[in-house]
Formats: C-alpha cells, sequence, structure tokens
C-alpha cells in the first residue's frame, strides 16, 4: 500500500489529513514534529511526505533538507503545509528541496487531489 | 470536518494557555528568539486549524496577531509593552470567541473589533515596508493566471524546459503530463537535444525539455497550476493559440489583470464587523476550562488496559471451573473470587484516576490574574505556585477555580500592603502570595497564602458589633472571629474596590466549598499575614464507607469521619432539658444523635442506648456520637447525587446502591449536627 508521512504538531490538523488519506486508502503514519518525522522517515520507507512549516524541535524546512540529504528520500515528493501568510517560507522550502506545498486553510478533497497529484 | 473540531477546540485553548503564559514570561526589550517563536507558532496553529475547520472569523483574527508577532520574530519589531499588553487581550479575546464558537452562540463582534483595532494600531507602528501586511491583506496573488483569460474553449503551446535539478526536487514531468491530460487533449513531443553523450550522462539529472499543446476548455490558470511547483525549475512558456497568438499581447493583459487583482482583494477586507449586539462581557465569560472532555496521560490509560485484560483473564478462567463445576474444585474458584475481587478493585481505582488532573490546570490562571491586578493597585506582587502536579478529580478542579480566583484577589487587595506601607513595616516591599496544593489524609489541601497584614480579631469583632450581628459582649475565639467574615455582606474593606467586594462575598466562597463537601479554614497573624486553607476531597465520586444497621435501613458512614465506635453505659450519658442528651467520653461530651430518631426509622431494634453502638464520628472539627443499631461491612461505594435524582435531603449527601440492588444514604456528618441541633 502506498504509503504516507504526516507530520504536523497540531493534533487537530494531523488527525484531519491523517483521516482524509487513511479514507482513500493510504497508509499514514503521523509525526509530531521534525525530529519524530525524521526518525520515522528512517525507520520505513515512505511514498511522500506531507509536512507542517511551523515546528517545535525541528520545523518543517530543516526536516526536508535532512530528507533529501538520505538516499532513500532523493526522488521522493515532499510536500509542506503553508498559510497564505507563510509564502515566502515557499521560496526556502523549495530551496530546502521541498516538491510542492499545500495552502492552509485547505479542504479534504483539496489535500486528496494535491497528494494524488504527487502519487499519480 | 465536525468531527475534528473537538480536538482543535482543545489544542487551541491549550495553545491560548501557552500564549498567555508566554506573554507574560516575556522580557519586555529583550526577549529570547525561542519564547517569541513558540508564541508565533501557537497562534500560527490556531490560525491554520480556525482556517480549515472554518472558524474564519477566528482566523482573521489571529492573522493580526500572527503578523505581530512574525515582526517580533524576524526582529522587525521590539518587544514593548504596549505590545504585550494588547496581545495579552486578544488572547482573552480569541479565548472568548473560541468559546462561544464551541458553544454555538454568537459571537461577541464589538469585542472583536476593538481588540482587533487595538491590535492593528500596534501593528501600524511597524516601519512602513510592512504597511501592507499590517491592514491584514494577504500577499497579493501573483498575476500568473487570473480569472480573466479565463477563456473557454482555448488550446495552449507550452514549452517547458525543467532544469537539470527537476527530479531532485521530487516533481515528475510524467506525473505533470499526466496532469495535463486530465484537462483537455494533450500532444507531447519530446526534444532530446539537450542529452549528452553516453559517459558524460549523469543518471540523476533531467536533460528532456517538452513542446506540449493542450487542447479544450482550459483555462490560463489550470495550465499554470500545474508547472506552479516547479516556476523557478525551469523555463516555461504558455501561449494561447486560438484566441489570442502574441506573447506581447498576454503579457500587456497580465499586467492590467495584476491592478484588477489587487482592487478585488481589498475590498472584503475593508468589511467592518457588524457591532449590532454589543453583550457585556462580564456575564458572557465562556466556562473555556470546562471542556466536555479530558486529556489522559497514556500511561494511565496503559494501566487501564493491563487491568481490563487481567479481568478477562480472570473471567475465563471463572466460567472454565463454572462449566464443569464439582466439589472439588471450591478452592480454585474462591482464588478466582478473590482474583476477581482484586482486579475489580484495582480497576476501579484506575478508572476513577482518569477522572484526576493536576491543580495546574487552575493554577495556571493565576500568574496573569496575578500581573494584571498588581498592575492595577500599584502593588509589587510575586505569586509561587507549589505543588501544581497534585491531582484532583476533575469536578473538583472545574469547581474550584471561582473560590480560588476569590481568594487570591482578596489577597492581593486586602491582604498585601502598598510597598511604602510595607517598606515602612520592615518587610521587603514585594509582597508574595503562595498557592500550594497537597494531600493530607483522604483530603486535598489548598492554600493560598499572603505575607500581607493579616486579619485585625479587633476590627472584625466591631465591625460585627457594628452590623449587629454579634452581641457588645460576646465571647469569641480567635477562629470564631476570623469566621465572621464568611458572613453574608460582611465586608473588612474600608471601602469597596472594584477588584473585590464585587458583590460575591466569603459566604457564597464557603458555601461553594462546602457545596464541594469540603470546608475552608483561616488562619492569620496580624501584620505577617494570613492563610486561607481549602479542604476537598479526592473524588467526589468514590467513597470508603462503613455501612450501620438502623433498624430494617442501611446508612453508609464516610470510613475517613469515623473515630472510633463503642458500647455505651447509662451512667456515663448526660441529659440536658430540651437540648438533647450527651456522652461523657474521655473529658469530652459528645451530643448524640439517634439516627432512628432523625430519620424516624420504624422497627429500630436499639431504642435503648446500652442495647446499640456509639459511633464517633469528626468532620471538619465537630465531633458527636451517632446512635446505631449494629455496624456492618466496610466497602467502597459509588456516590449517586440525590439531588440529581429526587432531591435534597438534610443530613444526606448522597445515595448508593448496595450489592443487593437496595439503596443506601450516605450520611453528612456536619449536616446531621446542625439537624440534630435543631
Amino acid at each position: 500500500m502506498t504509503s504516507i508521512l504526516a507530520v504536523d504538531d497540531s493534533a487537530s490538523m494531523r488527525q484531519m489529513v491523517c483521516f482524509t488519506l487513511k479514507g482513500a486508502g493510504y497508509d499514514v503514519v503521523e509525526a509530531v514534529d521534525g525530529v519524530d518525522g525524521l526518525n520515522k522517515a528512517k525507520s520505513q520507507a515512505f511514498d511522500c511526505v506531507v509536512t507542517d512549516v511551523n515546528m517545535p524541535n525541528k520545523d518543517g524546512i530543516q526536516l526536508i533538507r535532512d530528507l533529501r540529504a538520505l538516499p532513500n528520500y532523493k526522488y521522493t515528493p515532499l510536500l509542506m503545509l503553508t498559510t497564505e501568510a507563510g509564502m515566502d517560507k515557499k521560496q526556502l522550502g523549495k530551496e530546502a528541496g521541498a516538491t510542492g506545498w499545500i495552502v492552509k486553510p485547505f479542504n479534504p478533497e483539496q489535500l486528496l487531489k494535491t497528494i494524488q497529484k504527487v502519487l499519480g | 470536518m465536525s468531527q475534528f473540531h473537538q480536538v482543535f477546540f482543545e489544542e487551541s485553548f491549550e495553545g491560548l494557555d501557552v500564549m498567555e503564559s508566554g506573554l507574560l514570561s516575556l522580557d519586555v526589550g529583550s526577549a529570547d528568539a525561542e519564547s517569541i517563536n513558540t508564541l508565533f507558532r501557537a497562534a500560527h496553529s490556531i490560525k491554520g486549524g480556525s482556517g480549515t475547520f472554518g472558524f474564519t472569523e477566528v482566523s482573521d483574527f489571529t492573522h493580526v496577531m500572527e503578523t505581530l508577532l512574525d515582526e517580533m520574530r524576524d526582529g522587525r519589531r521590539q518587544v514593548a509593552d504596549g505590545t504585550v499588553r494588547a496581545l495579552l487581550e486578544s488572547v482573552d479575546c480569541l479565548r472568548d470567541m473560541l468559546g462561544r464558537l464551541k458553544g454555538a452562540e454568537p459571537l461577541d463582534q464589538a469585542r472583536i473589533a476593538q481588540t482587533k483595532a487595538v491590535l492593528e494600531a500596534e501593528l501600524a507602528g511597524a516601519h512602513s515596508e510592512d504597511r501592507n501586511a499590517s491592514n491584514g491583506l494577504p500577499a497579493t496573488p501573483e498575476p500568473i493566471g487570473a480569472d480573466a483569460t479565463d477563456l473557454p474553449g482555448s488550446a495552449w503551446a507550452i514549452a517547458f524546459s525543467p532544469h537539470r535539478h527537476l527530479l531532485k526536487t521530487g516533481n515528475d514531468p510524467v506525473r505533470m503530463f499526466r496532469e495535463l491530460a486530465g484537462l483537455g487533449d494533450l500532444k507531447v513531443a519530446v526534444d532530446l537535444r539537450g542529452v549528452p553523450n553516453f559517459f558524460d550522462l549523469d543518471p540523476e539529472e533531467c536533460y528532456l525539455s517538452w513542446k506540449l499543446t493542450l487542447t479544450g476548455d482550459v483555462g490560463r490558470d489550470d495550465v499554470a497550476e500545474v508547472f506552479d511547483w516547479v516556476e523557478n525549475d525551469c523555463d516555461l512558456a504558455i501561449y494561447p493559440l486560438l484566441k489570442h497568438d502574441s506573447a506581447a499581447v498576454v503579457a500587456e493583459q497580465r499586467q492590467g489583470e495584476a491592478e484588477a487583482v489587487k482592487t478585488i482583494q481589498a475590498a472584503p477586507f475593508q468589511i467592518i464587523p457588524n457591532s449590532a449586539e454589543p453583550t457585556a462581557h462580564e456575564d458572557a465569560k465562556p466556562a473555556a476550562k470546562s471542556a466536555g472532555s479530558i486529556r489522559v496521560d497514556i500511561a494511565k490509560i496503559d494501566h487501564l488496559i493491563n487491568m481490563v485484560g487481567e479481568l478477562v483473564i480472570t473471567q475465563s478462567m471463572l466460567s472454565l471451573v463454572g462449566e464443569r463445576f464439582e466439589a472439588g474444585k471450591l478452592d480454585q474458584l474462591r482464588n478466582g473470587l478473590t482474583q476477581l475481587e482484586r482486579h475489580t478493585r484495582e480497576l476501579q481505582e484506575s478508572v476513577m484516576n482518569i477522572r484526576m488532573l493536576p491543580v495546574s490546570f487552575v493554577f495556571s490562571r493565576f500568574p496573569r490574574l496575578v500581573h494584571d491586578l498588581s498592575t492595577k493597585l500599584g502593588k509589587k506582587i510575586e505569586l509561587k505556585l507549589i505543588g501544581e502536579n497534585t491531582e484532583v478529580d476533575k469536578t473538583v478542579v472545574e469547581l474550584l477555580a471561582d473560590p480560588l480566583v476569590h481568594l487570591v484577589r482578596n489577597s492581593l487587595d486586602h491582604g498585601i500592603e502598598m510597598p511604602q506601607v510595607r517598606l515602612a513595616a520592615g518587610k521587603p516591599e514585594t509582597g508574595t502570595v503562595t498557592l500550594q496544593a497537597y494531600h493530607r489524609g483522604g483530603n486535598i489541601v489548598i492554600e493560598v497564602k499572603d505575607d500581607g497584614q493579616g486579619l485585625d480579631g479587633a476590627k472584625l469583632r466591631a465591625k460585627a458589633v457594628e452590623k449587629g450581628l454579634i452581641g457588645a459582649d460576646a465571647a469569641l475565639s480567635e477562629r470564631q472571629l476570623y469566621d465572621l467574615i464568611f458572613l453574608p455582606g460582611f465586608s473588612t474593606a474600608d471601602k469597596l474596590t472594584d477588584i473585590s467586594g464585587r458583590g460575591v462575598g466569603m459566604d457564597v466562597v464557603r458555601r461553594n466549598i462546602q457545596a464541594l463537601g469540603g470546608n475552608i479554614e483561616i488562619a492569620s497573624e496580624l501584620g505577617k499575614g494570613s492563610t486561607f486553607a481549602i479542604y476537598l476531597p479526592l473524588t467526589l465520586a468514590i467513597l470508603d464507607g462503613q455501612s450501620v444497621a438502623v433498624g430494617d435501613e442501611i446508612y453508609i458512614l464516610p470510613l475517613g469521619a469515623i473515630v472510633e465506635s463503642l458500647n455505651i453505659s447509662e451512667d456515663r450519658v448526660n441529659r440536658v432539658a430540651g437540648k438533647g442528651e450527651t456522652f461523657h467520653l474521655r473529658s469530652q461530651y459528645l451530643p448524640i444523635i439517634r439516627l432512628h430518631r432523625i430519620f424516624q426509622v420504624p422497627g429500630a431494634k436499639a431504642t435503648k442506648l446500652t442495647d446499640g453502638l456509639l459511633v464517633v464520628v469528626e468532620s471538619h472539627g465537630v465531633r458527636c456520637g451517632l446512635f446505631v443499631d449494629d455496624l456492618l461491612g466496610q466497602q467502597q461505594v459509588v456516590i449517586k447525587s440525590l439531588e440529581a435524582n429526587y432531591r435534597r435531603i438534610d443530613g444526606v449527601s448522597g445515595a448508593t446502591i448496595l450489592g443487593d440492588g437496595s439503596v443506601a444514604l450516605i450520611l453528612d456528618i456536619p449536616g446531621l449536627v446542625a439537624l440534630a441541633n435543631q
């Protein structure tokens, strides 16, 4: 099954992302921040990573940078969840190796559409 | 989406608490980056969540806070007192908004508009280059792909040459083409000219470029959106084929659109919230803390699951014994039953444990309260919190908040003196208020202690005499004098301030605490300070009880209240005409309360004192002897509220259901004493 790693420090956001993706038949693993996300990404191969940007311990930009440096995640789609106010982060994310972004607020359909876009 | 609301609200309230305490501990002038970051993250999370879950008013509001915090984070804005105050107000306002949204109540638009205006005024104080953000405007969207070029029946020519590193961004041209193909009829022509000779080829790089034509009912923005993520990772050109055939025209149009987009975007943000129904803040405070759900430590859940596992094993063992039972298996059955009893009890304990919350849930609001009040009063006050991790039943925690707020306000207002008065009295300028929680016996004790001026017994007495509450020559102990402040309408303040004495008095505090089955005690020393100690039962739902028989009835006595039980002889009983009877127990005279008389129980076996038992009980400093027929077993009982199911009865604190299904009343000792005195 296609597996996705969802990294967000907000439990409600995580729940929503998970619920949506699981409902669409994806296998989803949750992580609470960048450190947790990186550990989980190392222990299991994911087909896609969706990460929040603002998080304690390790933010989403650094997580993307660290993931891209791992051989397993060279080509993996890495998506960041960002808000319209955080658009300047987009460029930082791109430089770190992000594939693309999902702009908050989003609804489940938009999320699925974006995920399907990268997972085909 | 509504299924996530509960978690969103909980998380947001937590975020607000984090912001509040963060703001309070922020060093004006030299705030460290991490504290500001934490504040920003909290605001950002609430904004993201509220936007996603459809609470646009909240996300609009938090947007302004976020912008302000963002400027602080980037060092573009100094942390000033005014900013912190504005942010604290916003936290309050947000808490109110979320509380109302949670309860599906209408928002206080006037308050929101007002708080937002204060925030925006703060923002406006920033550098002019940030003005755009300070108006609450989102960044103007990129002009590419505005709706104006959304011409149906279009066809597009696309020249797409990815930069060589494109694959390493996780983007894949094949996926993008598939997406385009989903929009219309796609023709793809690959250009291989960029591919080097085999030996120079790096398999991780992308050397190909493409010419595509897309025909169909597609707008430009749909096409552009596919390439949105790779904008800077490729050379891209999108030309309309049918309607427009000159790239220059398109470029010109883009300029015009960009202007149009700006004006359209600006409009909705100028709508000023309608303040048609300004409701008073005071009476509309949402009970933000009384969440219907509870956050439980995972270790507690694990233990609970373990216990259930044990219980299931015991059950299956018992059913095995029961299936083919023979006399020889009696020991096995007994063992099983003992195990069952142990596990049931443990399970019950761990379930009760789930309801336990640390008192920090209540304590956490006090730093803010003390901060605000001391500023208002012009006093210097340090707040100490001790024993915040002490756990109390959720209901107790929730109901404790109001009495504690009252006591702390009192300490600040009446207890702690003004700085110059303190200095003159040889005390440190800064007063200390200590909130402490700890366990003692079956109780939790919560103390509010200050090093202020203390209670003045003489003054209290004079006031009470003046009000005609006591006679001028009444002999009162120190403690009885202090207790005067619990009388309705009694105030020690020379003049009422708007901080304490706002209608709710100490009588209400005491009543609230007593309603929880607790008690409040005062210790004070003139000039040194006062301590208000609240004693509360650990949990409200369960009780270690002693069952006693009176006639055909069974009553439950709280085990903790029982001092001893004894047979009595007539020669130690004194009868006072009209005042009842007392029992002489070791230099003390205890009033005897005959339960069968008080409750008019028919068929009491012991009508003569020598036939029954006297149970000596003590509660909240009152001792008395309860006369019953006999003592039965001890057991834990689950307390059911009588008020909820029937009505309040004097002398009874609740009821429980016994093993045989009958109902037994749980006796309320102070209530019984009061009843017997009537």
